[in-house]
């Protein structure tokens, strides 16, 4: 059985005198102890949304729904109380965020936003929380950590936030971790940096990682499985090699081909995917891609198209998938794909992250916005 | 920390010399001198023209000013004319009382205004959010004065549950130390005294406490709602911690910091208040003092009172500065 | 020409088109405003106040029933002060008698033009001399350089000085040298405001000073003058317009504060809110809705302004914009 299984997820949001947001519509994938598992698509695409969902940290508002099953261990995280859920929290499952200077709070100390997850989950207090949160500075990774303990967010770069972000995620050992784009508001250098550091936690832990990302070099160096997803749904799933050697869903096909290669001719252009995340079709209507599909036929029109199961576990949702012997010779794109995310060759965002918010939330599809 | 402090209070120098000047002049512009006001319409030339003389009024200003000067450097305010005494002293058997007042204010503000701001906040929508709102609104745009009547009606003149006037029943016969009523009567074990001190607040400080109470709930109001939404509060929710926590530790303190500013800034428009408030309940602070000595021209006075509630305000605001520093550490004082 | 580093150099080929667009942009800004307040039911409520009250002042006294200084009351001999007689609303008297035998609704009608007077020029006064002052110091210390920083320095010295004078003091001492009269209130209270005009400006204008299209434009040479005019000024407006309509509510509170202590208006042939409100005082007694009507219009003017200026500010917040 599955870490986490999450099954035909939803999140709606409806505002008072306009059409509800379906910002997440039917997602369902499931992580394995101690995998490393993508969620992958442009800004837009619900991957923030589904990982709030499931940690309920969704802000309460009037027109929030919630649908579907999200099991950890046994029990639906969406169905449990706000205590047992608060316990299970920065305990069994943490997050890590995208942008770490907001997402420390200024006015405190790192040390005590380190020791009060060790307090709260593990009863330590005084100087064996003090001990403790400055071995788990160590662990991840910063220099001098009995001073850091006393700094201020402010005082510390970008790079040295997120490690102390990834320390209070890591206090309790969780069994799942959720990073929500953790490198995206890093230098390139560091973003390298912080990969490295999470593979080798998740590596050494055994925890299990949910890597949120619309980079897809942070993706080819790290998971196990990739889930894509696209208008809040996941348009295809597949194991990391499958999924970049032979891309069956044609919007993975576009997100790989706008990725630029060193090896590219300088006359070559990008293939970057035409529109934008805003131009989706409704899923009842038919394929939210086939507004920008270039494989469209008609088929893609009139109603929602099938989960296919492949031969090779593979699974994609698509009426005319890519064919096998890909758009590009095969061996080509495995020498292309970055590796170990050196620097120069992480590939740039698919497309600028434009898309309004869901206030509080990150970007999130809203089509009721566009004029 | 220090070398802060003291470059304030040096940039205080030439801000009061500046302050001192204007006043200077401007005050002496005044039509009809103190002569006017001892002698009334009945004086003679040459008797107004010994009164000037004696007060040292018939010399050119800026020699004035320079006596003036003078004598503040060795923190001497000269003595009223109308009443005889040194202006230090009369402002020290007064000012207790304004600030004894402005305190209560100050107290009964943050003490309600903080927790109803940051509760119509967690409840933004519901009854008690709209309660404050429409509360504050109200208590924004009702003259302080009126106010006090309304409450002195009802809850002195109706109900008798609060005098209507003075600071103190004069027939317990407390004993003065620092003219602190309340602290007088704690320092010398005169509790009857104390209570009947803090009593005689309670309605002119509700009056005055108004308009900074409908500021603070609408500051802290605005400020948790915004706090509510950073991400740090996700952060600290996502580690698990108790709402008690995430409350106190993550969402108060950060949403203090707006309204530390402000009441700093509401303490200069407190001073006003009280003149008005005090005038309503017979208070015996520096308001109805300052309103007179204006008639009676008693230059000495006015120059000595606002100069020192000049500094009083510079100092509220540096102290709010410095409390700043403390919450807020991306706030250096250098 | 400043000299510019690389990287912003490349923000300033970005912004250069950003700012040529600027003047469609603060267009488009204030339409954006108006339409969310529109849609706010708050500032709705504001505007039908204040539509109310200024048709009341500018048009009411042509219609009122009777003269606002008729002492009629006395001359029937149906107010006897001496007695305690004060007749209350009837129907030729709508809102009854004042102590001196005056029709209280005309009263309240004329008045309203009055406390209309006295709240705009309040307003006006302290509007211009604070923006003045605090825009000379703006301009000064967001592009004026060293020089700059001493102008705005001075200025701002001077501002701290008005400042740490209570604002009830410093219109007292205002009305007591030019003389109770409504001009003094105007005065009075209108000198009270300039610090919070002046610095407001100020601020608003040094943090548009430090924004991308002033980069832009400085970068293209233009003038500082003209940046002052035609970029920083025009965008820094909007905090100061809100103000505006906020201090008209406190300036008809603290006129009537004034006219409390006894610096308003002496001549009541001329009646106004804060006047009819102090002169009251003494009949709270016998009739306490003598207090209560002036009380209560001043209330809901005040509520007017403050609930239009709010939505406003909320309007015209960029962090609310969604």
């Amino acid at each position: 059985m599955a870490l986490l299984e999450v099954d035909d997820l939803s999140v709606t949001f409806a505002r008072r005198g306009q059409r509800a947001v379906r910002a997440v519509d039917g997602v369902s994938f499931s992580v394995d102890a101690g995998e490393v598992v993508g969620l992958v698509g442009e800004s837009g695409c619900g991957k923030s949304v589904t990982s709030l969902a499931i940690m309920g940290l969704l802000p309460k508002q009037p027109g929030l729904r919630v649908g579907g099953k999200a099991v950890f261990d046994g029990s639906d995280l969406l169905q449990l109380d706000d205590r047992s859920r608060r316990d299970i929290r920065g305990r069994d499952i943490a997050m890590i965020f995208q942008d770490p200077l907001s997402s420390l709070n200024p006015v405190i100390p790192i040390g005590l936003q380190v020791t009060e997850v060790l307090t709260r989950h593990r009863g330590m207090r005084g100087d064996a929380a003090a001990k403790e949160a400055a071995q788990l500075l160590d662990r991840v990774g910063i220099p001098d950590p009995k001073r850091r303990l006393k700094e201020y967010p402010h005082q510390l770069s970008g790079g040295m936030r997120q490690r102390a972000l990834i320390a209070m995620a890591v206090a309790c050992q969780p069994r799942l971790l959720i990073a929500d784009e953790p490198t995206t508001a890093l230098d390139v250098t560091i973003q390298a940096q912080i990969l490295e550091l999470l593979k080798d936690l998740v590596r050494d832990s055994g925890t299990a990682l949910v890597m949120i990302t619309h980079d897809l070099g942070v993706v080819a160096g790290m998971c196990d499985s990739i889930n894509v997803l696209y208008g809040g749904r996941v348009v295809e799933t597949a194991r990391r090699r499958p999924l970049f050697r032979e891309p069956r869903h044609p919007y993975t096909v576009g997100l790989l081909g706008s990725v630029p290669r060193l090896d590219a001719g300088r006359g070559e252009r990008l293939n970057p995917i035409p529109g934008s995340v805003r131009d989706l079709l409704p899923w009842p209507d038919g394929c939210a891609f086939a507004p920008r599909c270039t494989r469209r036929v008609d088929a893609c029109v009139g109603e929602p198209p099938q989960l296919v199961l492949a031969h090779d576990g593979r699974s994609y949702r698509c009426v005319n998938p890519a064919p096998v012997p890909g758009l590009r010779p095969t061996e080509e794109i495995r020498e292309t794909v970055p590796g170990e995310a050196e620097p120069g060759t992480v590939p740039a965002q698919a497309v600028p992250g434009d898309a309004p918010a869901v206030p509080g939330l990150g970007p999130a599809p809203s089509e009721e916005e566009t004029p | 920390m220090i070398r802060f402090i003291v470059r304030r209070l040096l940039q205080l120098i030439p801000t009061l010399f500046g302050l001192s000047l204007l006043l200077f002049i401007w005050l002496r512009r005044l039509p009809g001198g103190p002569e006017t006001a001892i002698l009334g319409e009945r004086g003679t030339p040459e008797m107004r023209a010994a009164i000037r003389q004696n007060l040292g009024l018939d010399e050119p200003i800026l020699i004035q000013y320079g006596r003036f000067v003078r004598r503040l450097i060795r923190l001497d305010l000269g003595t009223s004319i109308s009443t005889k005494r040194e202006v230090t002293t009369e402002f020290l058997q007064r000012f207790p009382g304004t600030v004894e007042l402005t305190i209560t204010a100050m107290v009964i503000a943050i003490g309600i205004g903080i927790p109803l701001g940051y509760l119509a906040a967690r409840r933004r929508g519901r009854l008690l959010d709209h309660l404050s709102v429409g509360g504050s609104l109200i208590g924004i745009c009702i003259p302080v004065f009126f106010l006090a009547y309304i409450l002195k009606a009802i809850f002195s003149e109706n109900l008798g549950w609060f005098p209507s006037s003075g600071r103190q029943d004069p027939t317990i016969g407390a004993t003065r130390i620092t003219n602190f009523f309340v602290l007088d009567g704690l320092m010398t074990r005169e509790w009857d005294a104390a209570a009947d001190a803090l009593w005689h607040l309670v309605l002119p400080g509700l009056a005055l406490a108004s308009i900074p109470l409908a500021i603070i709930v609408r500051i802290t109001r605005a400020s948790v709602l915004e706090v509510l939404n950073e991400d740090f509060v996700r952060t600290a929710e996502a580690k698990g911690l108790t709402e008690n926590v995430v409350r106190r530790r993550h969402v108060l303190r950060n949403a203090m910091l707006p309204v530390a500013t402000s009441i700093g800034l509401l303490t200069g428009g407190l001073l006003s208040g009280a003149v008005l408030t005090e005038t309503v309940f017979a208070f015996s602070g520096i308001g109805a003092f300052l309103a007179d000595s204006i008639s009676q021209r008693d230059y000495p006075v006015l120059m000595g009172f606002i100069m020192i509630i000049a500094v009083v305000y510079v100092l509220v605001n540096l102290i709010v500065d410095l409390s700043y520093s403390l919450i807020d550490p991306r706030v250096r004082v250098r | 020409m400043t000299i510019i580093s690389g990287k912003k150099r490349e923000k300033i080929d970005r912004l250069a088109e950003l700012a040529a667009r600027e003047e469609e942009r603060g267009v488009s800004l204030w339409q954006d405003a108006f339409r969310r307040l529109r849609r706010n039911p708050a500032a709705i409520v504001g505007a039908v106040i204040l539509t109310i009250f200024v048709l009341v002042a500018v048009v009411g006294p042509f219609f009122v029933p009777y003269g606002p200084t008729d002492t009629m009351g006395i001359r029937e001999g149906v107010v006897r002060v001496g007695q305690g007689l004060i007749p209350g609303h009837s129907a030729e008297h709508w809102l009854g008698y004042d102590h001196q035998g005056r029709d209280v609704f005309s009263r309240m009608v004329v008045g309203a033009r009055q406390t209309l007077l006295v709240g705009v020029v309040s307003t006006l006064i302290g509007l211009s001399i604070g923006a003045l002052i605090g825009g000379l110091a703006g301009a000064a210390a967001g592009l004026g350089g060293r020089w700059g920083r001493w102008v705005d320095a001075t200025l701002m010295r001077f501002i701290d000085m008005l400042l740490a004078m209570p604002s009830l003091l410093l219109a007292v001492s205002i009305a007591a040298l030019l003389g109770p009269s409504l001009t003094t209130v105007m005065i009075a209270v209108g000198m009270v405001s300039v610090p919070v005009f002046a610095r407001l400006l100020r601020g608003s204008m040094i943090v548009q000073s430090h924004s991308d299209y002033v980069l832009a434009a400085t970068s293209l040479g233009v003038r500082k003058s003209k940046i002052a005019l035609t970029h920083v000024l025009p965008n820094s407006l909007a905090p100061v317009i809100v103000q505006a309509t906020l201090t008209l509510a406190t300036a008809i509170i603290e006129a009537a504060a004034l006219s409390y202590l006894g610096l308003g208006n002496p001549d009541s042939a001329v009646p106004e809110w804060g006047v009819m409100l102090a002169d009251a005082q003494p009949w709270l007694g016998i009739r306490p809705a003598l207090a209560i009507y002036p009380a209560v219009a001043i209330i809901i003017t005040a509520l007017g302004f403050t609930l239009l200026g709010e939505a406003m500010r909320e309007a015209l917040d960029p962090k609310l914009r969604k």
